[in-house]
C-alpha cells in the first residue's frame, strides 16, 4: 500500500472552463451577469424589467436555466436580442447552471451582436454558489416573502455576490421583513456589496438597478 | 443535484494520479469537504459505484473529512471557528469576518497498491 499525496480542487475543471468562458466574452466586449436567487425570488421579472428599460442603449441577451421548462425562455423571447435556454434535468448537475452548460449556450448566441448578458441561474441558493460560470458580476435576488434570514442561512453565496437585490418591495406592509438586519447581516461578509431595493412589480428602484449595471458595464470596459 | 459532476471529477483526479505512479489499483481516497459548502458526501458516494465501475478505482473507499467553517475578523484579524450562525470574533466581539474556511472541495491524497 502507498499513499499519494495530491490536493487538487475538484472544482477546478469547472473554474477553467469559466476562464475560458470569460475569455470568449471579453473578445466581444460581452458583459456578463449571472443572476441567481431562490425560485420564485424574481430573476425573470427583473431580467423583463432591465431589457424593458436598457433595450434601446444595450442589446441585451439572455441565458435560461432551468430544470424543466421552457417558460422563462417564453417569456423573454420577444424582448431580448437573443436568448438560449438549458435545460438542467438531464445533465449531471440539475440544480445550478455550471461553466460547461454555458460554454455551449454561448457558441449558440450572436456575441458579436450582444453588449450584455444576463444568464438567469437555477432558482436555488446553495449549489449556484459553487460553480462560477465566466461572469463579470454575481448578482443575487431576495424577496420580502422569503424572509430576512437568508444570509445566515445561505451565507457563501451573499459573501460572494457583487450586488444583492431585495425585490419585491410592494410586500412591505404586509410582511415582517427587517431590511436593515438584512443588510447588516450581508454588509458584515461582505462590505463592498452594493444593495438595492427593487419591485419588478410597481417598477420601484429598478432605475437605480439599471444605472448600476451601466457603471459596472463602463468600469468593465475601461479596466480591460 | 450536482455530485454527479463532482464525483466524475474525482475518479478522474484519481485516475490520473494513479496513472502517474503506476498504481495498479485505488483502495482510498480522501476528499475534503467545507461545511458551508453545498456537497453532499452521501450524494458524492452515491455516484461514486456508478462513475469508478470498470477502472481501477472501482471498490474503493471514500473517506471525508468536513472542514469546519472558518471566520477571519476584518478589525482585528483573529481568526476563529464559529459553530452557530453569529460568526461573532471572539476577541474583539466585532461582527465584520471574511469566510476564510468551510468551502473547500478537493481531493487530499489516496491509497493504492
Ligand atoms: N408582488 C410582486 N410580485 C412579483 C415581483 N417580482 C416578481 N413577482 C412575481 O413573483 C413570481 C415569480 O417571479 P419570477 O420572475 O418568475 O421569479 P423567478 O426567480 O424567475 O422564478 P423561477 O425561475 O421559477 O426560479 C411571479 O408571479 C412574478 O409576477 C414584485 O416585485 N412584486
Ligand atoms: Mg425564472
Ligand atoms: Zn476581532
Amino acid at each position: 500500500m502507498k499513499k499519494i499525496e495530491i490536493v487538487q480542487n475538484i472544482l477546478e475543471a469547472n473554474e477553467s472552463i469559466a476562464s475560458q468562458n470569460q475569455r470568449l466574452l471579453d473578445e466581444y466586449k460581452v458583459f456578463a451577469i449571472n443572476i441567481m436567487s431562490s425560485p420564485g425570488a424574481g430573476k425573470t421579472s427583473l431580467i423583463l424589467q432591465t431589457i424593458a428599460r436598457l433595450k434601446d442603449k444595450l442589446r441585451i441577451g439572455v441565458v435560461e436555466g432551468d430544470f424543466a421548462s421552457t417558460i422563462d425562455a417564453d417569456k423573454v423571447k420577444d424582448e431580448a436580442a437573443a436568448v438560449v435556454q438549458i435545460t438542467t434535468r438531464n445533465m449531471s448537475e440539475q440544480c445550478a447552471l455550471i461553466a460547461n452548460m454555458v460554454s455551449h449556450a454561448l457558441k449558440c448566441l450572436p456575441l458579436g451582436d450582444i453588449d450584455l448578458l444576463l444568464i438567469e441561474n437555477v432558482g436555488n441558493l446553495l449549489c449556484p454558489a459553487e460553480f462560477v460560470l465566466g461572469e463579470h458580476r454575481r448578482v443575487v435576488i431576495s424577496s420580502l416573502p422569503e424572509g430576512d434570514d437568508k444570509p445566515i442561512k445561505y451565507p457563501v453565496i451573499f459573501a460572494d455576490a457583487d450586488a444583492v437585490v431585495i425585490n419585491k418591495l410592494d410586500f412591505l406592509p404586509y410582511v415582517d421583513f427587517d431590511i436593515a438586519a438584512f443588510e447588516k447581516a450581508i454588509k458584515r461578509l461582505n462590505p463592498g456589496v452594493k444593495i438595492l431595493q427593487v419591485s419588478c412589480k410597481t417598477g420601484a428602484g429598478i432605475e437605480n438597478w439599471c444605472s448600476w449595471l451601466l457603471d459596472e458595464l463602463k468600469a468593465n470596459r475601461i479596466g480591460k | 443535484m450536482h455530485e454527479l459532476g463532482v464525483t466524475e471529477s474525482i475518479v478522474n483526479i484519481a485516475l490520473d494520479k494513479a496513472k502517474e505512479a503506476q498504481a495498479s489499483k485505488i483502495v482510498k481516497i480522501n476528499i475534503v469537504v467545507g461545511e458551508l459548502s453545498g456537497f453532499v458526501p452521501d450524494c458524492i458516494e452515491f455516484y461514486f459505484d456508478f462513475v469508478s465501475k470498470d477502472s481501477i478505482a472501482e471498490g474503493a473507499k471514500l473517506h471525508f473529512e468536513l472542514a469546519p467553517a472558518e471566520f477571519r475578523c476584518r478589525t482585528c484579524s483573529t481568526i476563529f471557528h464559529s459553530h452557530d450562525s453569529t460568526w461573532t470574533c471572539p476577541k474583539c466581539q466585532s461582527q465584520s469576518v471574511e469566510i476564510t474556511g468551510g468551502r473547500e472541495l478537493y481531493v487530499e491524497n489516496m491509497e493504492v497498491e
